[in-house]
């Protein structure tokens, strides 16, 4: 048993259902957003302020959020525990990725909900 | 005269302050010989070259290296099936420190073995002549219990390169789920609660490297694939 305290929840186990989960939404959306660009016709402001005006598709976006958040939190600590091996200088880049995710998440909800 | 070029890499840390690859010509005669015959002649030409064989019939798993990038067992690997363009780089595993040559420290790869405790657990008291599996409780073992310990999966796992100190690797998670799937072993829940960290199994990411040059032709990641499931079954 190998102890963590920076993955995103807790157990090896938990962070792979979530990176699985979280893959899943994530293509449904994209297959969703390429899908609704490629078959409607003349896409202006309106239509695209009219699809986001909707709450099942701000409900959607957000769980797409959501899950991009998880997924690169989960990721991006495979990667950096791969790579970084001084402690103080995995901490620091871990910090700033979380930072970034959060304010990216953030700043998407009020994209979202915003004006 | 059939020659073949071999560049060998060399390192004596008595004698040596950098490893370095060595030229040597072998004459093959013509001969599909076994990279460790190839070693064996060119042992005649120098015989400082260390390397570790035993059984020379790939039952030992003692000749594990990188034979022109990929691991195997030298003494099964014929010259036709690793050689390009008539010549053969031969290193030690990767990932491993090298002791001397071609022979590697394989410490921390049995500690990873040792970590997931390859004996089986009963905690029922043994009966008088033995405990009884089903043909088909015995048919799960089999792809699981013929590994030899080579390393050879191991060592070709970036997974492992990074983080031998963690992630226990093909090799010991064969092992693992060879003592998961047995009938006989009663410790399945403990087994599974030192493995569901995000290290130990999950640091696989199934690029399966291991079965690629596994010489005995198993599987690892289909075990590994199993043990999440197993992992998956048992959590709330």
């Amino acid at each position: 048993m190998v102890t963590n305290i920076t993955n995103f929840g807790r157990s090896g186990l938990s962070d792979w259902l979530i990176q699985r989960v979280s893959a899943i939404i994530l293509m449904l959306y994209t297959i969703f957003m390429v899908g609704y660009l490629l078959f409607t016709p003349d896409i202006d402001y309106l239509t695209w302020r009219g699809l986001f005006d909707q709450t099942w598709m701000r409900i959607f976006s957000l769980l797409a959020f959501l899950s991009l958040a998880a997924h690169a939190w989960i990721g991006l600590w495979t990667v950096v525990t791969d790579y970084i091996k001084p402690t103080g200088a995995r901490f620091a880049v871990q910090i700033a990725i979380i930072l970034a995710i959060f304010i990216f998440l953030v700043w998407g909800v009020q994209v979202l909900w915003g004006a | 005269m059939s020659m073949l070029q071999v560049s060998v890499y060399r390192y004596n840390p008595e004698t040596d302050s950098a490893p370095y690859m060595q030229e040597f010509q072998v004459d093959t005669q013509g001969r599909d010989l076994m990279v460790l015959n190839v070693l064996e002649l060119i042992k005649q030409q120098d015989s400082s070259m260390a390397y570790r064989r035993s059984c020379r019939e790939g039952v030992c798993g003692s000749d594990g290296m990188n034979m022109n990038g990929t691991n195997g067992l030298a003494c099964v690997t014929p010259l036709s099936a690793v050689t390009k363009g008539g010549k053969l780089v031969l290193r030690p595993l990767p990932g491993l420190p090298v002791i001397r040559d071609l022979v590697v420290d394989m410490g921390i790869f049995y500690k990873q073995y040792e970590r997931i405790q390859p004996y089986l657990q009963n905690e029922n008291s043994p009966p008088a002549i033995e405990r009884l599996q089903s043909p088909e409780e015995r048919d799960k073992l089999d792809g699981l219990y013929e590994c030899i310990l080579c390393a050879c999966c191991s060592t070709s796992c970036p997974s492992f390169w990074w983080n031998p100190d963690k992630f226990v690797g093909p090799a010991g998670l064969l092992q693992a789920y060879r003592f998961l799937a047995d009938s006989r072993d009663t410790a399945t829940r403990e087994r599974l609660a030192e493995l569901e960290d995000p290290f130990s199994v999950f640091r696989c990411r199934g690029i399966m490297n291991c079965v690629a040059v596994c010489p005995k032709g198993l599987n690892p990641t289909r075990a590994i694939g199993k043990i999440r499931e197993l992992l998956l079954a048992n959590a709330t």
